[in-house]
């Protein structure tokens, strides 16, 4: 355990949970203005928790433990991630938790509790919800896997931040074809599994087509808190992945309080502007039908796949 | 250039190669269809060039320049007014597998590519060669296409897909066939394209759709 990664491990939560619901606004307020509205201002979704979390905690009749302990899963595991995935510094407090398959797995425990919640309240929704997710799910995440697999072929090894500073080091494997299908592949499944467009529309309550706010529809007051702070977290924790992996520049590599300042505004730009295309994007694009959905994770996951072929063949 | 950004240059080539014979599979529009065949023979004449600039031969140069002048500019041009001559009906294709699952097959096809052409790559190591998989699995997916789509102008994509592939293939090989076979090949596709671009308007004109289906019973 290095100084930097005992920086990173206190920066790098603190930077996600401060930053996150920020990022939501911003997407939010980029969305409102290019639709001819005023939007409620970047700072909308924490006034929201302060709100939620400001009310008396309130569980459904038939809910159990897995319902009431969903949310803090969901949160916890989000929190695991950002403190051990190379965000804003490379090294980590706990590197053998770093590794590509710890990370996804994190994730998608994640995912699972929330969908185990849908279920158990027993409602039509929360079925429903659970069901979708899980059928998303279980195409996100072998994409996922396979998809920075690619990247980690040439590196010799799954570890997120051994991938990161190889990266840094050798900036001619960023545009090599490998890393650009699996780009292609991750930006694909990292919009199923956040619930954005075109796969989940995240600004709509009780509509036919939802699938994360199907499942916590019954979910109020702190609890529901907790499961927006955690979507959202996701979301930033995705895209900071994502950025990381193939444009690695600007992050700390030295405990330096300059560097990890870097750091941190390196990783603060480079989600604002994937976040921001994100939602520019969204803009142009309708939903997809439900019964496409797995024909556009099917695309990316063969992306993913002729990524680690071509890592192999091409190297 | 220098050796480095060679292989880097052609290397994403034929990366850009393989993603658009993926998309032909992925998309259903056949205008889409189109610009896509067209980016991907412009991904062609890029590896052409390259072997071009690489070898230091002129005829390749020639060679380059014919590729992007057939596949770029006048094969999209010929399939775009064989499809506004079909009228809307057959404007989307309809694959006999759905898209799914031939993406899948994509993916199955691609890995048998990398292996039957593993002892291709073993006779003469180098960065060229390295990458006939990936021209073979471009020949398998448009042989994909060919068989698994109803329309004869989507048929005709899958055919000229797999004509790419070979293409690809042959100039990663041997780093350019003789000019005259080259032209001889390039030729016969036009004709080709030619003759079922006529095909796809008679068929249109005696049953009224492109469906390939309707060819097998015989019509007074």
């Amino acid at each position: 355990m290095s100084a930097l990664g005992i920086v990173g491990g206190v920066v790098q939560p603190l930077a996600v949970v401060a930053g996150s619901p920020v990022l939501v606004g911003m997407m939010r307020q980029v969305r409102a203005r290019l639709e001819g509205r005023a939007g409620p201002g970047i700072a909308q979704p924490w006034r929201d928790l302060r709100k939620l979390f400001g009310k008396e905690p309130i569980a459904p009749r038939g809910t159990g433990v897995v319902f009431r302990a969903a949310p803090y899963a969901l949160v916890a595991t989000t929190l695991v991630v950002s403190f051990v995935a190379p965000l804003a510094t490379v090294d980590s407090p706990l590197d053998p938790v770093a590794d590509l398959f710890a990370v996804v797995a994190l994730l998608t425990a994640g995912t699972v509790a929330l969908a185990l919640a849908g279920l158990d309240t027993g409602t039509a929704f929360g079925g429903m919800g659970a069901s979708r997710e899980m059928t998303i799910v279980a195409l996100v995440e072998p994409t996922l896997l396979v998809a920075v697999f690619a990247l980690s072929v040439p590196v010799g090894s799954t570890n997120l931040a051994a991938i990161v500073s190889s990266t840094l080091r050798d900036p001619a494997r960023a545009i090599s074809p490998a890393s650009l299908l699996a780009a292609v592949a991750l930006v694909i499944v990292i919009v199923a599994e956040t619930g954005r467009l075109p796969v989940d529309n995240p600004s709509t309550h009780l509509e036919l087509t939802m699938v994360h706010e199907a499942m916590v529809l019954e979910y109020a007051g702190p609890d529901l808190a907790l499961v927006e702070l955690a979507s959202a977290m996701r979301l930033g924790v995705f895209l900071a992945l994502l950025a990381n992996l193939f444009v690695p520049w600007g992050i700390a590599t030295t405990a330096g309080p300059f560097a990890v300042l870097g750091g941190v505004l390196a990783l603060a730009v480079k989600v604002v502007v994937l976040g921001l295309a994100l939602a520019v994007g969204e803009v142009f694009l309708a939903k997809l039908r439900l019964f496409r959905v797995p024909e556009l994770l099917a695309g990316s996951f063969l992306l993913a796949l002729l990524a680690v072929a071509a890592s192999f063949f091409l190297a | 250039m220098s050796e480095t950004t060679y292989v880097q240059l052609l290397y994403l080539a034929c990366g850009g190669l393989l993603l658009t014979s993926v998309l032909m599979l992925w998309r259903r529009e056949l205008a889409v269809l189109i610009r896509v065949f067209a980016v991907q023979g412009f991904a062609l004449a890029v590896i052409a060039g390259l072997a071009a600039l690489h070898h230091g031969g002129i005829e390749l140069g020639a060679v380059a320049v014919g590729i992007l002048v057939l596949r770029v500019g006048i094969l999209p041009w010929l399939l775009r007014r064989a499809v506004a001559a079909v009228g809307p009906a057959s404007r989307e294709t309809r694959p006999l597998v759905n898209v799914a699952a031939s993406l899948l097959v994509a993916a199955v096809l691609t890995l048998l590519a990398y292996a039957v052409s593993r002892p291709l790559v073993e006779l003469a190591p180098a960065a060229a060669t390295s990458a006939i998989p990936i021209g073979v699995a471009v020949v398998l997916i448009g042989f994909f296409v060919l068989i698994t789509r109803r329309r004869a102008p989507s048929q005709l994509v899958g055919f000229l897909l797999m004509d790419n592939g070979i293409t690809a293939v042959g100039l990663l090989t041997t780093a350019g066939v003789a000019l005259t076979v080259e032209l001889g090949v390039a030729l016969d596709v036009l004709l080709a394209v030619l003759v079922l671009q006529i095909l796809t308007g008679r068929m249109r004109e005696t049953f009224g759709d492109t469906d390939v289906a309707e060819l097998r019973e015989l019509h007074d």
